[in-house]
């Protein structure tokens, strides 16, 4: 793409980033839409990230702001880290997504509207007073295209309903972009052959052709622009969400651990499609279980781990610490199992569509008494694979449950991700503890080096065994009440887990090992973090950067790491909690810098927060 | 062949800890029955699980020599339904009360009874909470008074039977503490059926509702007081002297005097068929009840239904046998993918 002339004369404008928002009515299809021209621009080689933004209503009032369902991708010639604090183009279905969108488009950039959805009456349920658009071509490059009408136009003789030809006007709006960017469309015309046919199909395809063709001649758009591939890591790539690397993660533990996965879950937003995901997959000996409710979903799952499966839970929040009681019993009674948690927005119901960090406390000290689980985050998109893999490695090898983090962000949001060599991925088989003929079998016998519990699953002859909620005897696992005994088994569990962290990787520092300003992060901010970091190095600041996933047990260097620099810097979407642990265990000042408003950082927020402590 | 088998008998399902149960307390004879019965179940001790909730009758997995699990309040079943779906060559038994059963738990109750999923499930009537001190329970009678109802119960009590019958049990029955022989027949015919079998055992709380089930246990009054369901008999009871049966009237179950000759089929007495498809003949039963009833004890209900954890495992076979043993590889490459 270095021609400066399309065949039809137009020029072609040379960009290095471009991010641009879809908004419309949830039943728009903007999801459908932005995620086909994320594939589109996949394929294509740009690096990329999206950000689908979408109400928590299924179908809220058509033509209102509670409907307004967003979807975001930035896409580059270059490594990007995020999905862009402001888009540079907005595609506004309606005037309720212009209204709710227009203020974030970067100045000057360019808003393109479907002119058939706005008039009097669209604009007063959208709440606008006055008529926007004067304003708005002031601002910014306004383009008015009747979407409708030129879809109706395309699609005539067509036998389908007029209501039918009209929810094919966002793949019209989808092939003027494909034009104005330069996209392939094979893959979506494609996607379209799979999901569709007849009429319909023919509809679709006839819509997003007519959309690229009116791009290419009409008379709003004089130049077009190429955004050239990436130049990424070579190797086999594919575009991943947060969630379906969850899924995927579940599975490939079963194959590369050799046992069959048992996976217990509630729906709950938005952790479900991971549910979703892993049942299709029962070819791989997956068993997954709707249960009755949160607290079914993770005691069915403890139940499967004594039975000797691995173990995996899903949920989300309001989920998550219903589960709580019962991670405890699995604590008492050191089961190995996996619970995810993809956060949302709390408290309570809150905003069950968008993101926060704010369950890591819940994790750490959710529930009561003395009940150490380790915890590990996912950092992006395709890292939930990463981190899936390793709870469970953990999980079995010190016979514990282990909590995992994701986040409404990387849940739902994508990323190009360089599939892996399935031989490079390490391979961990399990190992029960075998039959044994005289003797008795001790339960809670330790292995000397790890402290882990034998896993003993009935079926075994001779290692027949109670276990229970009560507190146990050292070595027998017998109920005991004995207080001395009591003590002792509460500081094994802690010295099991807090063994952990020899068996971690050492945190790496990004940038200088020691100097000004450290920034720490955890979980779906990496991405923001980063970019920021990066454009704060651009302004000449001396800043370095490590993102953990290993929350508890922490690696062993950190506490060095953090005495290293002068300032810690740690920005997290919740009030400060990694931050409190880190004061609390390494009596560091930690800066804490919170953002709890449901939605991922912005990089320049970030930036601004490292000029402050750093220093100009 | 190695040394011939050694017979296996009820003491090598007791394990080494000590029963803490009350003195006199009904738990020990459902304890002692279901380590007598197991020996002729012909299932190796390896493969059997006891999964517990929280209570008294809780402790059970305790004192077996098997595999057991002593889970949370109420959540037995979803334990054992983890269990169960992971493992269906495992024979499973649950055990439960009427408040860890029927108030905390009631519904992984109802969700296991209606997904069918091949466990036994023993729930321990006492109409009381036990290990909490006595306070009422989901089946104690209105007008109770306990520690946290001075002036008595105003709960409406919940019949375990017509709730199993509710939530599509396949296998339901009801047995007694002090009638040992009947309760292994039950406890044989729980475990023969395939899918969940709910049996409602009726044990006395000697410490804090003691002689709420006097009437059946005393056998001065238990001829009177229980109505024993046969397969394919009239549902006749009382003394020899004072036979009675029960007959449906304008569709409601009424007792009649039997004379001495009489032949109770021809009067009228309804046969017992536990086999019927629909429930509300068993339901019918259910209401049967002191003191205008006699109480029905005996299998409710046994008909045939698929297991969950057979559907499952064959929804899992049919994938692989169609789609092949699941290949990471390709699906980490499934879908729309590029080579940089
Ligand atoms: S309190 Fe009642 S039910 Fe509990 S052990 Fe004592 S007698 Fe048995």
């Amino acid at each position: 793409m270095t021609t400066s002339q399309s065949q039809h004369g137009k020029p072609i404008e040379q960009l290095t980033s471009v991010a641009i928002r879809f908004a419309g009515d949830s039943g728009d299809g903007m999801q459908i839409t932005g995620s086909k021209f994320t594939d589109e621009t996949a394929l294509f080689g740009n690096d990329l990230s999206t950000f689908p933004d979408f109400p928590a209503e299924i179908r809220a009032p058509a033509g209102t702001m509670a409907g307004v369902s967003g979807f975001q991708i930035h896409f580059s010639s270059r490594d990007i880290h995020t999905p862009a604090d402001r888009p540079d183009v907005l595609i506004a279905f309606n005037p309720a997504a212009l209204r709710g969108n227009a203020n974030d488009v970067r100045p000057g950039g360019m808003i393109i509207i479907n002119i058939d959805a706005f008039n009097q009456k669209s604009l007063t349920r959208a709440g606008y007073a006055a008529d926007p658009l004067p304003d708005l071509r002031e601002r910014y490059k306004l383009v008015e295209i009747p979407f409708t009408t030129l879809n109706r136009d395309a699609l005539k003789g067509l036998d389908l309903s007029s209501r039918e030809i009209d929810r094919c006007k966002n793949f019209f709006a989808l092939g003027v972009l494909c034009w104005l960017y330069g996209r392939p469309m094979e893959a979506t015309e494609r996607w379209l052959a799979t999901k569709f046919k007849g009429a319909v199909l023919e509809g679709n395809i006839r819509s997003i052709r007519a959309g690229h063709a009116f791009g290419e001649t009409t008379e709003l758009f004089p130049a077009s622009f190429a955004v050239p591939a990436a130049k990424i890591q070579p190797g086999v790539y594919r575009n991943i969400t947060g969630n379906q690397a969850l899924a995927w993660g579940i599975v490939a533990a079963g194959v590369q651990m050799d046992r069959d996965v048992f996976f217990g879950a509630y729906p709950i937003t938005p952790a479900s499609d991971v549910l979703h995901e892993v049942a299709r997959y029962r070819q791989f000996g997956v068993k997954t279980f709707q249960a009755e409710d949160e607290i079914a979903a993770v005691s069915s799952t403890i139940g499967a781990a004594f039975a000797g499966q691995l173990a995996v839970t899903v949920s989300s929040g309001p989920g998550f610490v219903l589960k709580q009681e019962a991670l405890g019993l699995a604590v008492m009674t050191e089961l190995p199992l996996v619970a995810i948690n993809v956060q949302r927005a709390g408290p309570s119901t809150g905003s069950p569509t968008k993101t926060e960090q704010g369950d890591l406390l819940a994790g750490m000290f959710g529930r009561h008494s003395q009940s150490p689980i380790p915890i590990l985050a996912a950092s992006t998109p395709g890292d939930c694979f990463y981190t899936t893999l390793e709870a469970f490695k953990l999980a079995v090898k010190y016979m514990t449950p282990v909590i995992v983090l994701s986040d409404g962000y990387i849940a739902n949001s994508s990323e190009p991700w360089l599939i892996p060599d399935v031989e490079s991925l390490e391979r961990n088989p399990v190992r029960f503890a075998q039959p044994i003929e005289v003797g008795e079998f001790k339960p809670y016998a330790r292995d000397p080096q790890t402290l882990a519990r034998p896993w003993a699953i009935p079926g075994t002859p001779g290692l027949e065994h109670r276990i229970g909620g009560l507190t146990k005897q050292d070595i027998t696992g017998n109920v005991s009440y004995d207080a001395e005994n009591h003590g002792k088994m509460i500081a094994l569990r802690k010295a099991k887990i807090d063994g952990i962290a020899a068996d971690l990787p050492p945190v790496e520092v990004d940038g200088p090992a020691k100097g000004k300003l450290l920034v720490v992060g955890w979980g779906g901010t990496k991405g923001s973090i980063t970019a920021a970091v990066e454009a704060a190095r651009g302004e000449g600041m001396n800043v370095s950067q490590i993102h953990l996933r290993h929350l508890h047990p922490f690696p062993s260097n950190l506490g060095d790491v953090l005495r290293s620099f002068d300032k810690v810097l740690l920005p997290e979407l919740t009030d400060g909690h990694l931050a409190l642990l880190l004061r609390a265990k390494y009596l560091v000042d930690v800066q804490s810098f919170s953002k709890i408003i449901g939605q991922p950082f912005k990089i320049g927020e970030l930036v601004e927060a490292i000029r402050k402590l750093h220093g100009a | 062949m190695a040394a011939p088998a050694v017979k296996v008998t009820a003491k090598d399902f007791t394990s080494d800890q000590d029963v803490r149960w009350c003195p006199g307390c009904g738990d020990y004879s459902i304890l002692a029955n279901v380590q007598r019965v197991m020996p002729e179940l012909g299932v190796p001790r390896e493969n059997v699980v006891f999964v517990s909730g929280i209570g008294c009758s809780s402790r059970f997995p305790y004192y077996m020599n098997t595999y057991g699990f002593h889970t949370i309040h109420g959540r037995a079943p979803a334990f054992a339904t983890g269990i169960k779906a992971s493992r269906p060559e495992l024979s499973v038994w649950i055990v439960t009360g009427d408040g860890d059963g029927l108030s905390i738990g009631g519904n992984h109750l109802m969700h296991t009874l209606r997904r069918n999923i091949d466990t036994q499930i023993m729930l321990f009537n006492n109409r009381i909470y036990g290990l909490t001190k006595g306070q009422y329970s989901p089946t104690s009678q209105v007008g109770l008074k306990t520690k946290s109802t001075p002036q008595g119960s105003i709960d409406h009590p919940i019949d375990p039977i017509a709730f199993a019958l509710g939530c599509g049990a396949t296998f339901v029955a009801r047995t007694i503490d002090v009638d040992a022989k009947h309760m292994q027949e039950v406890l044989t015919r729980a475990h023969q059926h395939k899918g969940t079998s709910f049996i409602e055992i009726l044990p006395n709380c000697p410490v804090f509702n003691d002689g709420v089930w006097e009437e059946m246990q005393d056998r001065k009054t238990r001829a009177q007081a229980t109505l024993s369901l046969e397969q394919g008999q009239p549902l006749v009871f009382g003394t020899p002297e004072g036979r009675k049966g029960i007959v449906i009237k304008n569709g409601s179950p009424s007792v009649i005097d039997l004379a001495a000759g009489d032949d109770p089929v021809a009067k009228g007495v309804v046969v017992h068929d536990e086999k019927i498809d629909s429930s509300s003949y068993a339901g019918m039963l259910a209401t049967l009840q002191r003191p205008e009833f006699p109480v029905p004890i005996g299998v409710f209900r046994s008909v045939e239904r698929a297991t969950y954890e057979d559907m499952l495992q064959s929804q899992v076979d049919s994938a692989i046998a169609q789609r092949g043993r699941g290949d990471l590889k390709a699906l980490l490459h499934s879908g729309d993918t590029w080579q940089i």
